[in-house]
């Protein structure tokens, strides 16, 4: 018990362990619409072309998630823009603008002449120094998300299902998906400062992707996502605590861990299952 | 298996006969394609309000092409395209449009009820919850499609024709004046295909409008009253007896095609397949007997 209460005396590791919670939780229900829809490459792209725009915003002496979310929402619309226009496949667009802004990154990055910072920090989070101020801030931002989740759930669940058949209905599916495209974005920068830009992809997808091997019911496939989302980082974070190792990647390597006892495990694709299949 | 569908006249929502003498979709040269290649070329055709129309051709033929651009989902490259008095896509409440089933994501975590009240999202609106009314559309299609006692199965443990009925369910429960349903019964079992076409049958003598694209000539010639052959161009449009006879069919699929003793063997153009192996042949036969 006092194991689980003593961190608790330290105000950086209660906003780590609230910032980090929300993340998941909002990263958990984003992601599952992103699974459903195939866009797991799309975010890890926007996650890497937040890049530049954290940088530029270091630059400028602004606020880190101004500088990500415009980076990010800009790589979205630009990416849905340049694969209509182009006529190209949606993963030429996306490895095509990913790299590249997050080339531009790096080279802004180098550029920086007596940056005292890391790159580490930048690239995979750093929870524990989250401010007072950040933490609200970000409290805020989930709430967008999750509210525009919330009021949408339907329609999106619809479009990503069948396209044409919502378009055909009345759905303003195009602009549907440009919207999902934007609450990827924002989900991403609010998660920049727990697990950084790498590891962004693995909060979305993995919680998402371990439901999915529970259950073939959308609501409780949120549910369970949802619940991954919010108590992994709170194991995780401890975890770190106890191991000294970095907090994103203990996050990060707690939700895999979840994944791959639900793939080996679990009632749809688990050993288990193949046992009593198998007989016969 | 399935249940057989609700009794006859036990439709969704009460007929509006007055909706049948008008024209409810009309499109005027209309050419229209993917990418550089056009896959229909000057259409022109006429729907009456509470007619009931297979549209057949070769796969490649622009079936499915003509039903996406009358939803206003496909935009016309050229002519005009009129649904309801108004531009395709703009009476979209008005219109149900199933896909066909290849393109279904069929892992897809949804339930056969949760697809057939999607059919209710549009005109529920974001944020607003399904109420008493929209269950009630929901329960009545399932009753109506015979898949009242699988409303909570996954859609990917659904048979191929429970898979069409679901989706048939979804286009029901939107109480829609226009159907545009592209092969609602291809591959399915005799008994679905009964069922399925009864309700169309009856959802067309309640005045509401249905357009189901099919490469089953039999199905065509016994069901459906009227028949537009399509191949890039309406090669025939009429009633079904007159417009199914071998000449006519020799031009919709370009030549292959033999009669042998009263039936007909069709002979798809390995040119026109999309997904089929070459010189695959489709056996039809267009007398009552359906059974192949």
């Amino acid at each position: 018990m006092d194991a689980l209460l003593e961190p608790l005396r330290y105000d950086f590791f209660v906003r780590a362990l609230a910032a980090s919670a929300i993340v998941g939780v909002v990263c958990a229900v984003v992601g599952t619409y992103m699974v459903l829809r195939g866009l797991a490459f799309m975010g890890d792209a926007l996650s890497h072309a937040a890049f530049p725009g954290v940088v530029v915003a270091y630059l400028v002496n602004a606020p880190f998630y101004v500088g990500a979310a415009i980076a990010a929402v800009a790589t979205s619309l630009a990416i849905g823009w340049v694969s209509r226009r182009g006529n190209l496949r949606g993963d030429t667009a996306i490895g095509v603008l990913f790299a590249g802004m997050f080339a531009l990154g790096i080279f802004l990055f180098s550029r920086i002449p007596d940056y005292v910072g890391d790159l580490f920090g930048f690239l995979f989070g750093d929870v524990l120094a989250i401010s007072a101020g950040d933490l609200v801030g970000l409290a805020v931002l989930a709430g967008i998300v999750l509210l525009a989740v919330a009021v949408f759930w339907k329609e999106l669940l619809y479009a990503t299902f069948d396209p044409l058949g919502a378009a055909a209905s009345g759905l303003p599916v195009e602009r549907l998906d440009y919207t999902f495209l934007a609450i990827i974005a924002l989900t991403i920068v609010i998660s920049l400062q727990t697990v950084g830009v790498i590891l962004v992809v693995a909060m979305l997808v993995t919680p998402a992707a371990t439901a999915q091997l529970l259950t073939l019911r959308f609501q409780r496939l949120v549910g369970i996502a949802f619940l991954i989302g919010l108590l992994a980082p709170i194991v995780g974070l401890y975890l770190s605590y106890w191991l000294d190792a970095a907090s994103g990647a203990t996050i990060v390597l707690v939700e895999s861990a979840l994944f791959a006892v639900a793939l080996l495990f679990g009632p749809r694709s688990g050993m288990l299952r193949r046992r009593v299949a198998a007989p016969g | 298996m399935t249940s057989p569908p609700a009794a006859p006249a036990s439709g969704l929502h009460p007929p509006r006969p007055a909706a049948s003498s008008a024209i409810v979709v009309e499109l005027t040269g209309v050419t229209v394609g993917y990418g550089l290649r056009p896959a229909l070329e000057d259409v022109s055709l006429t729907v009456e309000g509470g007619a009931l129309i297979a549209i057949f051709g070769p796969n490649g033929g622009g079936k499915s092409t003509l039903l996406k651009v009358i939803a206003g989902v496909l935009r016309a490259w050229s002519g005009s395209v009129t649904v309801f008095g108004g531009p395709a896509g703009a009476s979209a409440r008005r219109v149900a449009y199933v896909p066909q089933g290849e393109l279904v994501d069929w892992r897809f975590p949804v339930s056969v009820w949760d697809v057939a009240m999607m059919g209710r999202y549009p005109r529920l609106g974001p944020g607003r919850r399904a109420g008493r009314n929209d269950r009630m559309a929901v329960e009545t299609a399932l009753e109506q499609v015979g898949m009242a006692g699988h409303a909570r199965t996954q859609i990917g443990s659904l048979s191929g024709g429970q898979r069409r009925r679901a989706f048939l369910a979804r286009a029901l429960a939107s109480e829609p004046d226009l159907y545009l349903l592209d092969e609602p019964v291809t591959g399915v079992d005799v008994t679905t295909q009964e069922d399925l076409m009864a309700v169309l049958t009856r959802e067309s003598a309640a005045g509401r409008t249905v357009l189901a694209t099919t490469h089953d000539l039999a199905l065509a010639a016994h069901h459906f009253r009227r028949v537009i052959g399509i191949n890039r161009r309406v090669l025939a449009d009429g009633p079904a007896s007159l417009v199914l006879d071998p000449e006519v069919l020799a031009r919709t699929y370009g030549g292959h095609l033999l009669v042998l003793s009263g039936r007909t063997l069709v002979m798809d153009d390995a040119h026109h397949h999309d997904q089929a192996a070459p010189g695959e042949a489709h056996h039809h036969d267009t007398g009552d007997d359906r059974q192949r």
